[in-house]
């Protein structure tokens, strides 16, 4: 059946939106999680754990999130793990994400002068100490504005989870579109809240940017 | 766990592995280069001292930024039918994965534009360069070493990004593992080694960067 496309079909794709957000929030928290991890893999000297955190980080950056997706859905079924196209997508989007993270925040942490560190110990503090109260809230600083920039990457890359069938913003419009026979206004209506969300956060980012340099 | 891996049953498809690899290579190739050019205008524009320049290039850079590469190829693909102009897959592909990499190029060389100071031509100038050494060598070369990684890694994430249009139907590298797993119902398998290849692709390109870079860049600038 061919019908138009009216106000009902935006308050479906305004819907289908929410799992867009709830995916991209779920792979911050779980990628967030795990790329801190890494981070600090990748910063203590210790190298085995360096090198498993360079790897595993070269093997996610170097390979298609597509991939991903499609191995995680097709893959864990075949150990046993049943799996829907949400649970497979929260788990491809959070290991995808949490390179990035790591290579961010491991960025962050190295950008704080190693004059720091001497600072503090001339002024008598222990490892932890001067780690928590002089180069933490330093990198923190550094690596709000481009973790929050990544934020955009991970909201446009949840769009990939249409093609295994995860019903968010793309899957959603793929619907209205098969249905109504009008890609363009549903396609760009789509698009319009893509670029509402993703917009938000550039300029969010780019004024922490503004901040992080205005303190400095 | 009772399932048996058999890659060996993806063996007989090597040949459309070989030509999935092509078009991934062509399309990443041609891409860049409709790309740079694309992305030089709109680096120029949003420069530019005149708003009816910048304002659109601003305004490009940040709808194709803010919004999925999937749906801008959608849009491309199934949107420019209604409009009356009939393009085929792999068209669409170099169409929308253009228009979407001269937002970045474009960001990239704007940078690069602006990591150039007037006062070093001047510097140039003064140390008896005439205006094209002065060109090459104070303004291009570095304008050039500094955008050079930031464009190599964009071919690199370009590379990958080709995969999402295999979801329009374009034969390229991804296309083909979902080709195999039609035919021998090996996702898993046919999945994995698709994504290997892709890393190995990656992988090469990186080292090829990186050493052409060193050519180029460090061994010049230590003669």
């Amino acid at each position: 059946m061919i019908r138009e496309f009216g106000p009902a079909d935006i308050v479906y794709l305004l819907a289908a939106a929410r799992w867009t957000v709830a995916l991209a929030l779920t792979a911050m928290v779980g990628g967030g999680l795990i790329g801190l991890l890494l981070a600090v893999m990748r910063v203590v000297s210790f190298p085995p754990a360096n090198w498993l955190a360079i790897g595993y980080i070269n093997v996610i950056q170097g390979t298609p999130l597509l991939g991903q997706l499609f191995i995680f859905f097709f893959g864990l079924p075949l150990f046993g793990i049943q799996v829907d196209a949400w649970i497979a997508a929260a788990l491809a989007l959070s290991i995808y994400a949490s390179a990035f993270f790591a290579e961010i925040w491991r960025g962050s942490l190295q950008s704080v002068s190693p004059r720091q560190w001497e600072a503090g110990a001339s002024l008598g503090l222990g490892y932890w100490h001067r780690l928590f109260y002089v180069v933490l809230p330093q990198a923190v600083r550094i690596s709000i504005a481009p973790t929050v920039g990544f934020l955009v990457q991970l909201v446009k890359d949840t769009s990939l989870t249409a093609l295994i069938g995860f019903i968010e913003l793309t899957r959603a419009s793929q619907i209205l579109s098969a249905a109504t026979f009008k890609p363009l206004p549903v396609y760009g209506a789509a698009a319009v809240l893509y670029f509402i969300i993703c917009y938000s956060l550039s300029r969010l980012s780019q004024r922490l940017e503004g901040r992080v340099h205005v303190a400095r | 766990m009772s399932y048996n891996f058999r890659f060996n049953a993806l063996l007989p498809y090597t040949a459309d592995i070989v030509s999935g690899v092509v078009l991934t290579l062509e399309l990443s190739v041609v891409t860049m280069s409709i790309g740079l050019v694309i992305g030089f205008g709109v680096a120029l524009a949003s420069t530019s001292p005149v708003p009816a320049l910048r304002r659109p290039a601003r305004a490009y850079v940040e709808a194709i930024r803010n919004t999925p590469l999937l749906v801008q190829l959608f849009i491309v693909f199934f949107g420019l039918p209604s409009l009356g102009l009939r393009v085929d897959a792999v068209m669409a592909a170099t169409i929308g994965l253009s228009i979407n990499l001269g937002a970045y190029t474009g960001e990239i060389l704007r940078a690069g534009f602006e990591s150039v100071r007037g006062s070093q031509v001047e510097a140039g100038r003064s140390l008896g360069l005439n205006a094209s050494q002065t060109f090459i060598h104070v303004v291009l070369f570095p304008a050039i070493k500094a955008i050079y990684p930031a464009l190599a890694s964009q071919f690199i994430l370009l590379l990958l990004a080709t995969s999402v249009v295999s979801s329009i139907g374009a034969p390229e590298l991804f296309h083909q593992a979902s080709f195999i797993d039609s035919r021998t119902y090996r996702s898993f398998e046919a999945y994995t080694l698709i994504t290997l290849v892709y890393l190995a692709l990656t992988l090469g390109f990186r080292t090829l960067f990186a050493s052409v870079y060193w050519l180029v860049f460090v061994r010049r600038s230590r003669t």
